[in-house]
């Protein structure tokens, strides 16, 4: 093998640690059996955040709406259960589906303009989704949310129990399927075609990359994934309800990518267990004040500088 | 319906007076600021604080929800604002929803999470009606009153940025910071300027909106949509872009919820997303402006 | 033109009361070393943005191997051959130059759609990325960051990019530009040593690269077509040298010409485009300076 392609080619490689923080995580369940409520959070926030890792990160895509896709694969996944059938894995189905063509439709709107202008769209489209599903209160429970979805075994055999152990092996499972598809999409000509239109949008047309294309289809597969992540929440908790649609979330998740780093992929799942982690801490001890912390640490977050943070090999000019 | 008309212009009117300062921040520093809510819902609590810890009478309060604010975004202008002007989109994002996020968790654990009530006084409470049936006109006196004050408040605004050495000076570092610096236009002191005037200004919006929109901590974020779509609708070239704009939006919504209750929030929404799909860079862009 | 591989027609493009392009027509002969050159200013990059498709012109048509391509957009010209380097360096910061080639050449081959496939995995990819990073010398730099590297690194890895897009008709804007006078002569050597095939169109300022390398130009200026010929006619035409020396008189006359609107070659007559008013040309020869015609004529003989 030459050197370039094995220059190319190590990027793509597992690496051990990769393979070690793993099975640590399919491990957890059992080895931390009494906080396997936590652990199945932190996976369906890490889905949620991978997913807007692949436009923001990957692509440079600022989106203020993501939470849009979440609340749509969680309300398919809830509804599918409710009036089709319980199985959870072909109701993941449906709400990646559902998500996938609300992706398309609105990947129309974001491929002109200027940042501002993508920042509204994507905002607008979050909160036109929350208006929806408050107005068709006879479907999605209005205000109250949709209650009482019980989901059937999981793969015919696994109960969803109370303890929450098949409900976070479940979404760390899927979490991990994701990841690797993530892992290989993004070491691929196209997933370097999205950084080249994230580094230099003109240079990416002069060289023939068909940029809006490229752009609604990671837009479609970054919906699908949020609707996934969505659909998760709703089948474990057994309920959906307006706040998945909410600003917060959307705010909450970018941060949770900003401060594990976007544009790696790990960023993500890291930024979802400091995140929740914190959150536990900081909430039982004071609930109320959650939102100025978060406040606070964003503010300091950007004037210390975002990439100087928790990006150790960036110091060390890694692509 | 002349009724529903006349309350859209007051609402645009009021909307506008929030959102003119971030339209012109942002075509003057490129930042996209978030935070700006928070700065009108600064005036609009100094208001309804003054009205009820110490009496204060409604017209006077109102010119110190403008300096109050106003001295606020000065300050935060040159000590947070500054280092971040040329930092990606992105940061600034993030830093602006933090300051909101801090001012909202703030107003909410000094005052308190209920909506306020501002007691007007008596002159400015009633109605006037003209005409009957579908073409009553119906004149609620407060609603005069914002729709007069934000209209000499856009005169004035007018007249500073074409007739005066600061106007001009505003304009040319909105076409060209670094050419306006290079001609030895003190670019810091507009930018402090105009930023301190655009937060006094939101800061009297907030207090005259507190009586219209309502008033509790989560005012920046519920409003930030709306004078966001002001901003990206009428463009940041020009006041009275972002002035058609906040009238169109203000009309928009008032009928929208009037005749279509149940979709009211929804055709706003749409309307923005369907303009910026058209017309990406703003439906009032002078040519070749930005 | 019987053999034109790019063709601009009556080309304008006005910008609100600006009209920086002026009815140009240019025909790219296959295999052409075709030089634009003109002061600053002249719509030179212009004309580059319009054949590209990064504008779209007020006026006038486009056509590429006689096909229609006024209303492609840049990638779909991309596709066709018609490739461009940029005056000021537009790279991907955050990639290695091996990624940037290897990018660009799988998009290439069609596989920049491929989401499976390793970005290093085929052979051939890898392999084309090799030769390009030799010949242009950045082999030892292949791995780092594009940030990270130093100004001329990036110039050549800017027309790398280009060549890796395995272009039929390329066009080079400035590619020296700020680069060492020692790096020129190779970076020239390399473009020259392109397939006889590929067409190429050069804008460049430095006027001894221009006339090594061109066996036609065109000089714009002020947005217009002032004269198309021969090397060895444009350099002893008066006009140009006026246009870039400036002698009063004939400037103005120079310029008065060229916003007639009116476009001449300085060779055989073409067809079609009319020669000058006979005016001007006495009023200029009559007052050349000897000493500028030496030194311009100077270059030639060289």
């Amino acid at each position: 093998m030459t050197k370039a392609q094995d220059l190319l080619l190590k990027s793509a490689r597992w690496k051990p640690w990769e393979y070690a923080l793993w099975l640590l995580a399919l491990a957890a369940p059992w080895l931390l059996s009494s906080h396997a409520l936590i652990i199945n959070e932190i996976a369906i926030v890490a889905l949620f955040a991978l997913s807007l890792d692949l436009i923001l990160g990957y692509t440079g895509i600022v989106s203020l709406g993501h939470a849009a896709f979440f609340g749509m694969g969680a309300y398919s996944a809830a509804l599918f259960a409710k009036l089709v059938m319980p199985d959870p894995l072909v109701g993941l189905l449906v709400a990646l589906l559902a998500s996938a063509v609300l992706g398309a439709i609105c990947s129309a709107t974001i491929l002109r303009g200027s940042d501002l202008t993508r920042l509204m769209v994507t905002l607008g489209a979050g909160l036109i989704l929350m208006e929806l599903a408050n107005q068709f209160d006879w479907l999605t429970g209005g205000a109250d949310g949709l209650q009482g979805v019980v989901m059937g075994p999981l793969l015919g055999r696994f109960e969803f129990d109370l303890s929450g152990r098949t409900a976070a092996c479940y979404s760390l499972g899927v979490l991990l399927l994701v990841f690797v598809l993530a892992r290989h999409f993004v070491n691929s000509p196209f997933g370097a075609t999205l950084k080249a239109i994230r580094d230099n949008r003109l240079r990416a047309m002069a060289i023939g990359i068909p940029v809006s294309r490229h752009l609604a289809v990671v837009y479609t597969a970054a919906a699908a994934l949020a609707g996934a992540a969505g659909a998760l929440l709703a089948q474990t908790t057994g309920f959906a309800s307006l706040d998945v649609f909410e600003f917060h979330r959307s705010a909450d998740v970018m941060l949770i990518l900003v401060i594990g780093g976007a544009g790696w992929l790990y960023g993500g799942v890291i930024g979802a267990i400091v995140f929740k982690l914190m959150q536990d801490a900081i909430s039982s001890i004071t609930p109320e004040y959650w939102t100025f912390w978060i406040g606070l640490f964003l503010v300091l977050l950007v004037l210390v500088g975002r990439e100087r943070l928790i990006r150790p090999w960036t110091w060390w000019g890694r692509a | 319906m002349l009724t529903i008309l006349f309350d859209g212009i007051a609402y645009g009117m009021l909307l506008f007076i929030l959102a003119v300062g971030l339209a012109v921040t942002m075509g003057l520093m490129n930042f996209i600021n978030l935070a700006h809510g928070a700065f009108a819902m600064a005036g609009g609590y100094i208001t309804v604080l003054l009205m009820q810890k110490m009496g204060v009478p409604f017209l006077l309060c109102l010119p110190l929800a403008f300096l109050g604010p106003a001295l606020l975004g000065a300050v935060l202008e040159r000590t947070l604002y500054r280092p971040l002007y040329h930092k990606p989109h992105l940061d600034q994002v993030l830093f602006s929803i933090g300051l909101t996020f801090m001012a909202v968790a703030s107003a909410d654990y000094f005052i308190g999470s209920s909506q306020q009530l501002v007691q007007l006084p008596e002159w400015l409470k009633g109605r006037t009606e003209f005409g009957e049936g579908n073409w009553m006109l119906g004149m609620g006196h407060y609603r005069l009153f914002i729709i007069a004050l934000c209209a000499a408040l856009t005169l004035a605004l007018q007249y500073v940025l074409t007739k005066t050495r600061f106007g001009s000076r505003l304009r040319a570092a909105v076409d060209d910071q670094r050419v306006a610096a290079g001609l030895g236009i003190n670019v810091n002191a507009v930018f402090l300027g105009t930023f301190a005037v655009g937060s006094g200004l939101a800061g009297l919006g907030g207090a005259l909106g507190a009586e219209v929109l309502g008033l509790d901590p989560s005012f920046p974020l519920k409003y930030m949509i709306y004078f966001l779509i002001v901003v990206a609708v009428g463009g940041t070239s020009s006041i009275t872009g972002p002035l058609l704009a906040a009238l169109l939006l203000g009309i928009a919504d008032v009928a929208g919820k009037y005749y279509i209750p149940k979709l009211g929030g929804f055709i706003v929404y749409s309307l923005m997303i369907g303009i910026l799909v058209w017309r990406p860079q703003g439906l009032f862009v002078r040519r070749g402006g930005k | 033109m019987t053999d034109a591989v790019l063709s601009a027609q009556n080309l304008v493009m006005r910008f609100g009361g600006i009209t920086a392009t002026n009815k140009v027509t240019l025909d790219l002969r296959k295999g052409a070393r075709h030089a634009l050159i003109g002061p600053n200013g002249a719509g030179k990059t212009t004309l580059i943005n319009l054949l590209t498709g990064v504008l779209q012109p007020t006026e006038g048509a486009i056509s590429l191997d006689g096909q229609d391509i006024t209303r492609l957009a840049p990638y779909q010209r991309v596709r066709r051959g018609l490739v461009r380097t940029f005056q000021i360096n537009q790279l991907f910061d955050t990639l290695t130059p091996l990624q940037t080639l290897a990018m660009t050449l799988s998009q290439q081959q069609g596989l920049g759609g491929k989401w499976w496939q390793a970005l290093g995995a085929r052979r051939d990819v890898t392999e084309r990325c090799e030769q390009l990073l030799e010949q242009f010398h950045l082999s030892a730099v292949m791995d780092q960051q594009t940030r990270v590297l130093a100004y001329g690194k990036r110039r050549l890895l800017e027309i790398a990019i280009a060549l890796a897009c395995e272009p039929r008709v390329l066009l080079l804007d400035e590619p020296v530009a700020g680069v060492p006078a020692g790096e020129r002569e190779e970076l020239l050597q390399t473009v020259a040593a392109l397939p006889a095939e590929v067409s190429i169109l050069l804008i460049e300022h430095d006027m001894d690269l221009v006339f090594s390398f061109a066996t036609r130009m065109t000089v714009l200026v002020n947005g217009t077509v002032l004269v198309e010929g021969e090397p060895a006619e444009i350099a002893k035409d008066s006009r140009v040298k006026a246009v870039y020396l400036g002698h009063g008189d004939e400037i103005n006359d120079a310029i008065a010409v060229a916003g007639a609107g009116a476009s001449s070659t300085a060779g055989p007559p073409q067809g079609g485009t009319a020669p000058s008013g006979g005016s001007a040309a006495p009023a200029l020869s009559a007052s050349a300076d000897p000493g500028a015609v030496a030194s311009v004529g100077a270059h030639t003989d060289a």
